[in-house]
């Protein structure tokens, strides 16, 4: 009688040392950078071709497929970069704030497109390229988070102090997403309130489904892009390591 | 208690020795808002619009301008590697240096204010208004300074960057504070926003020291 073999388990934590992941991140990444390059193909054909005219924007109102995903992302990439920080600090991980270090670019840059579609969105249909109220002031904070990570960071010559201390920074500032995602509920702004939800949703479907296609465009893109540049964080900081140095191609 | 108030009598006393630097905030200060006017031009009604923003960031910069001495002052003749050692709590010692921050830099502003509303043509309730939105918001600037001045201590240009760390944080309280002044202007009730600048004021009581020595721990490791 044949004896099935058993089942081993994998164990997950080896993936926190920097040696076993940057091969792992390697496999992963080019899978995302599919799921980006294609989802963002198919996507932006329905939103651009499939989907029909605003009733009240008209064409305009197209940005959203843009602006909509990296606002969303602007806020996760914030939440999960200062996750990995506060990882960083709890366990003293290494890894966890390389992580935090490779999110916080691709933040920023989600950070600066929504703020930049939006005002290309706001033009038109606002009449103004930027009005003071309480979405679009504290997504303009949360880019001055970013960026205040980022200088915190590369100011510090000890890069552990630095991966510390811009962790903690990181996770005083985590307050304002619940902030920018409440603001429209909180103040009376002339940014759109949530008219998407667990609930249910007011948009029409056709939009409604280009929106969720390029959303999980931008996921993919991101992702790959952080696992991309964890790799490169991973070769610098572990250039010492003799792993590092023949993955390098170096004596 | 002893810890906070030894600290807190040591820092006032240094800051009484050295009155240049708090009167070199003030005159900063002063000298800020006056530039506004002349920049912009005289028109009475302009000016009164401006007059509670224009104090508002005055304050600010103000404050950011005079953050950096809170802890670079002891960390260069290493009495702060001695706070950190001591038995007292640290949060305990960061609240006392921070107190005597605000009193030397924060209630200065307040009081000086009025004077300058007086260029603005603020009306009298308006100055009150103002006096007592710059009376709960510099304590705030200074408790959430005292984290960004935890995060910078020792680094090279740490006072631009100081800056660019702290002030996204206190832009609510600059909202808020100028906010009062604007919504008593405009004939609205300023009791939302004293309520809110009050509750900022009890947040950042509460964290912000705690976090504060958290970041001196990891800048003096």
């Amino acid at each position: 009688m044949p004896t099935s073999k058993p089942i081993t388990r994998v164990n997950w934590f080896q993936f926190a040392a920097p040696q076993r992941f940057y091969p792992l991140a390697g496999k992963l990444m080019p899978w995302f950078a599919a799921i980006g390059v294609i989802l963002s193909v198919y996507g932006l054909y329905l939103g651009l071709w499939v989907a029909p005219t605003d009733a009240t924007q008209g064409q305009a109102y197209r940005i959203i497929f843009v602006h909509v995903p990296t606002a969303w992302m602007s806020m996760v990439i914030y939440v999960a970069m200062a996750g990995w920080a506060g990882a960083g600090l709890v366990f003293n991980s290494r890894l966890s704030s390389m992580m935090a270090c490779a999110l916080a670019p691709t933040g920023a840059l989600m950070t600066f497109l929504a703020l930049w579609t939006g005002a290309l969105w706001g033009k038109p249909t606002w009449g103004a390229w930027w009005v003071w109220d309480a979405r679009l002031t504290s997504e303009l904070v949360l880019l001055f988070l970013y960026i205040g990570f980022m200088s915190l960071h590369a100011s510090i010559d000890d890069v552990r102090r630095a991966d510390r201390a811009a962790g903690l920074l990181a996770l005083i500032g985590v307050v304002n997403v619940p902030i920018i995602y409440f603001s429209v509920k909180w103040w009376n702004t002339l940014h759109q309130g949530a008219s998407v939800s667990f609930k249910g949703t007011s948009m029409a479907t056709p939009m409604l489904i280009a929106m969720l296609v390029m959303t999980f465009a931008f996921w993919g893109y991101c992702i790959a892009v952080v696992l991309k540049r964890v790799r490169v964080i991973i070769l610098e900081r572990e250039r010492h390591a003799a792993w590092a140095r023949a993955e390098m191609g170096v004596a | 208690m002893t810890g906070f108030v030894v600290v807190l009598r040591r820092d006032l006393r240094v800051a009484l020795r050295r009155r240049s630097d708090t009167f070199s905030t003030l005159i900063f200060f002063v000298m800020v808002v006056s530039l506004f006017p002349l920049g912009v031009g005289p028109e009475p009604q302009l000016l009164r619009t401006m007059a509670p923003g224009v104090l508002w960031v005055a304050a600010m910069l103000a404050s950011m301008l005079s953050l950096p001495r809170l802890f670079a002052d002891d960390h260069g003749d290493g009495t702060l590697e001695q706070l950190l050692l001591s038995t007292h709590p640290l949060p305990l010692l960061v609240l006392g240096k921070t107190l005597a921050h605000w009193v030397g830099s924060g209630l200065p502003l307040v009081v000086l204010s009025p004077v300058l509303a007086l260029q603005f043509d603020l009306s009298a309730s308006s100055t009150g208004v103002l006096m007592l939105s710059l009376l709960l918001g510099t304590p705030i600037l200074s408790l959430v300074g005292a984290m960004g001045a935890a995060l910078t201590v020792g680094l090279r240009g740490s006072s631009a960057l100081l800056s660019l760390l702290v002030l996204p944080l206190t832009i609510p309280v600059l909202i808020f504070g100028a906010g009062a002044v604007e919504a008593h202007n405009a004939g609205l009730g300023v009791a939302g926003h004293f309520s809110l600048l009050g509750a900022l004021l009890l947040v950042s009581l509460t964290a912000a020291p705690w976090v504060a020595a958290a970041a001196l721990r990891i800048s003096m490791e």
